[in-house]
């Protein structure tokens, strides 16, 4: 792009006077994006976060063709060398394509718990806010009996009675995990019902439905994607101890969580097999809750 | 009505931030006696940052600077922090818009008060206890005893913005700063207020700095008036003669705003001269 | 045009009741500008929030038009009776364009050549097109509430509803709403209600005034009279008293 061009993109954007709804929306989301960029802790949790996203979705590249399940009994437990950059496990399988691949599941997982306890926490959250009385207690009981229950408890007791596997742990986790979300947006609602812009849309004429999909749950939107970024380093734990426990992904499938349980037997000795999986675990963690600090900087949380 | 309490000249408050610098208060020149001075200015025009900016409350990343900016004598420029809160309470203070952000909603009344003899003026409990009550009285507060043990939140508009002078003031300082402290307020409830305000500040022989956008309470309250746009004063009269103002921003100031004594068929407009900006 | 006998609003909360509206009585002509004046906690929001159908109310009878009116929200309704609020902060949404504000209201109701329409309402109330796709951060106070003036005129309803329109304005910018205000009821031969705390605001726009004090109608006097300080009762002459400004004598 030469920097006539380039200036000119900017000044289009960033232009005070937008001549479409595209050029307006354009313009707001490039603004977000300079503010999440500026801010260094949003930053840097946005790079491992887009690192982790394309470790999954470069894995075979970056493994240099080595198959993370190809075992090798008479290479295993060896150190980190050229050949092996982060040695090899009890099976002679290469840890460093494992971790690679490793990170395919923890997104899949992440992915799948978000998509799945963000909306219905909006729904039943903005619901129980906006109509209030009978329905916002009913709505807000359910949640509580939900809340009640201790995540991994829950999950080991899915995994007892359908048995192991990812889908199974990822509904466990998302069983679990819904009823804050539903208590954010119930809380966000209230305040945002008092507003008179929701009183004007009511002048208008506006439905129920209307009403909250359009105007009130774009509002609860931000504070919900905050926790949910804030969350997906628990998320992340919570699944790495599913696997740990030999309840989330079963083998073949590599997890980190499964990698650092095979690894506990050898930890004094060849500590790479439990230590790179865990540490993959931790920034990945951190990078997410780096990432959930900075948007919620970047969401202006003064205002609320 | 001598003695210049406040010295100020050529004062400027910038605020510098990615996209340049703002200038909030531009060139500022006024002297303060113990005389009553109205600031009057709409949104943006700078007369609460001038205000603070006396007080050495401006936030970061503001800077103040001036040729000249001194409180009986003393040189504000050079104030350290705690220069500041040696001054701060004791010898001038702030009174603003909304009691509900000044005072402290977990104590009550009377223990806020206390406080701030305590802190100022060296007193022991039963002393600022003391002081406190009579400051509650002398604010018309008419069950002092009761109100002292009270909470913020429990006082209506009027009594809390009474309360709030009661705290400002019981350190006896020398200047106040009023920054709109009868907006929030009902227009009969507003009156109340102005007339305890007028009492303290004449019997103590204070002086008294009045910020507000409303021209009308200004201009029937203070003895001279500046009038501010763009961080800039515009004009600077004596508040018997605000009808003879000169300036066209002040003249079309007091065209705008909706009268009782006179009908309109329509309301003039402030048209900006750009060259008042210069 | 509006016609309400013994209006009742009662807030309810945790078992506390709060008359907010005690037997309000309410004559407004067709065309005519109706004044509500009163202080903080006199209950005249309330009145206007009850007569648009915001909050529940009740009364011996309720009259647009001749017809009874449900007292509540309807579709018909919003083709009627429109409001404009007081704090042009408040009452954008702060995710939508001002041309998405003002389509909603033409989707909502089906309405064809709404870009058309969208943009006589944006000429109408005095903004131009450049400030047809901006979001409300990036408009005045005074522009945001002529956003909002032009959403409660782009359903063309008869009666237009005004709670402290200019309030939180500056007295320049007050002004020009004061004015716009006063050419369109012109333009759309409009019948309104405006409420306001400030006595002068209201006499400039008004030709009968409602004088409302704890929940009750004190008096109701016209501009004239309430210039001339020709009033009957203490508490309007207490009112205009205080809105002359700050006076020494006791």
């Amino acid at each position: 792009m030469t920097a006539a061009s380039q200036q000119s993109l900017t000044q289009w954007l960033e232009s005070d006077t937008p001549a479409s709804s595209r050029q307006a929306l354009a313009g707001n989301v490039y603004r977000g994006t300079r503010s999440i960029v500026s801010n260094p802790a949003a930053l840097a949790g946005l790079i491992i976060v887009a690192l982790l996203i394309v470790m999954a979705v470069m894995a075979p590249h970056l493994a240099r063709g080595i198959s993370p399940i190809e075992q090798n009994l008479s290479n295993r437990l060896h150190a980190p060398d050229t050949a092996h950059w982060f040695g090899t496990d009890e099976l002679g399988r290469d840890i460093y394509a494992r971790t690679l691949y490793g990170a395919r599941v923890t997104i899949a997982m992440v992915l799948l718990v978000s998509v799945i306890v963000g909306p219905i926490g909006l729904a039943v959250g903005t619901l129980a806010g906006f109509l209030g009385g009978w329905m916002d207690a009913l709505l807000m009981r359910i949640t509580d009996i939900f809340l009640a229950f201790p995540r991994l408890v829950l999950a080991l007791a899915f995994a007892a009675a359908l048995g192991p596997g990812i889908e199974n742990a990822v509904i466990a986790i998302s069983l679990t995990a819904w009823p804050p979300y539903a208590r954010i947006a119930r809380a966000e609602t209230v305040t945002i019902a008092k507003s008179d812009f929701i009183a004007a849309a009511k002048m208008l004429g506006a439905s129920t439905w209307r009403i909250l999909f359009k105007h009130i749950v774009p509002l609860c939107l931000s504070s919900v994607i905050v926790r949910l970024t804030l969350d997906m380093a628990g998320i992340i734990l919570t699944a790495a101890g599913l696997g740990f426990l030999g309840l989330g992904a079963q083998p073949p499938t590599t997890e980190w969580g499964a990698m650092v349980s095979a690894g506990r037997e050898v930890i004094l000795d060849q500590w790479w097999v439990a230590t790179i999986p865990g540490i993959a675990i931790f920034v990945v963690s951190l990078g997410f809750n780096l990432l959930g600090d900075g948007l919620r900087d970047v969401f202006d949380p003064k205002s609320v | 009505m001598s003695e210049t309490l406040l010295d100020v000249q050529d004062l400027n408050v910038s605020f510098p931030s990615r996209g340049g610098v703002t200038q909030a208060v531009r060139h500022v020149n006024f002297t303060l006696g113990r005389e009553r001075l109205g600031v009057v200015g709409e949104s943006g025009s700078g007369k609460s940052t001038m205000g603070r900016a006396l007080l050495g409350l401006t936030p970061r990343p503001g800077i103040v600077s001036a040729k000249k900016m001194t409180f009986d004598g003393e040189n504000l420029l050079d104030c350290s922090e705690s220069d500041w809160q040696r001054l701060r309470g004791r010898r001038m203070t702030m009174v603003t818009q909304d009691p509900k952000y000044s005072l402290n909603p977990v104590m009550g009344i009377g223990q806020q008060i206390g406080e701030t003899c305590r802190l100022h003026l060296g007193a022991n409990a039963a002393e600022a206890r003391r002081r406190t009550l009579s400051m509650l009285e002398a604010v018309q507060i008419r069950d002092p005893d009761r109100v002292y043990n009270l909470y913020p939140h429990e006082l209506s508009g009027g009594m809390g913005q009474r309360a709030m002078i009661a705290m400002m003031l019981v350190a006896e300082p020398d200047l106040l700063i009023a920054d709109e402290p009868t907006s929030a307020l009902d227009v009969t409830v507003q009156n109340e207020v102005l007339r305890i305000l007028d009492d303290l500040v004449r019997d103590r022989g204070m002086g008294l700095i009045f910020i507000s956008h409303n021209l009308t309470v200004v201009s029937s309250f203070c003895d001279r008036i500046l009038v501010m746009y763009g961080g800039k004063i515009m004009e600077e009269c004596k508040a018997s003669e605000l009808h003879r103002a000169k300036h066209p921003y002040t003249r079309a100031l007091i065209a705008a705003a909706p009268s009782l004594e006179v009908t309109h068929k329509e309301l003039a407009t402030v048209t900006r001269d750009p060259a008042w900006l210069a | 045009m509006i016609t309400v006998s013994d209006l009742n609003v009662i807030f309810r909360s945790g078992g506390r009741a709060m008359h907010a509206v005690r037997d309000v009585s309410i004559n407004v002509d067709p065309g005519e500008t109706f004044g509500i004046v009163g202080e903080s906690g006199s209950g005249k929001s309330s009145v206007l929030r009850a007569i648009a159908g915001l909050i529940e109310s009740t009364s011996a009878s309720f009259l647009i038009n001749g017809a009874p009116a449900s007292g509540k929200r309807s579709r018909d309704n919003s083709r009627l009776m429109q409001m404009v609020f007081q704090d042009p902060y408040g009452s954008l949404h702060p995710r939508q364009t001002v041309d998405s504000i003002l389509r909603e209201a033409l989707i909502i109701h089906d309405f064809d050549n709404q870009d058309d329409r969208i943009l006589k309402a944006i000429a109408d109330v005095g903004l131009s097109l450049q400030h047809r796709y901006r979001y409300p951060h990036q408009l005045s106070g005074g522009q945001r509430q002529r956003v909002a003036i032009a959403r409660a005129l782009i359903l063309s309803p008869s009666i237009l509803l005004l709670d402290e329109p200019t309030s939180a304005l500056d007295v320049s910018v007050q002004a020009e709403i004061l004015n716009l205000l006063a050419r369109l009821r012109q333009t759309y031969d409009l019948t309104s209600i405006l409420v306001s705390h400030d006595l002068a605001v209201v006499a400039h726009l008004c030709s009968r005034i409602a004088v409302m004090q704890f929940g009750r109608i004190v008096e109701v006097i016209s501009a004239g009279d309430l210039r001339e300080g020709k009033a009957q009762e203490s508490y309007t002459r207490e009112l205009i008293a205080a809105s002359r400004g700050f006076s020494r004598a006791q």
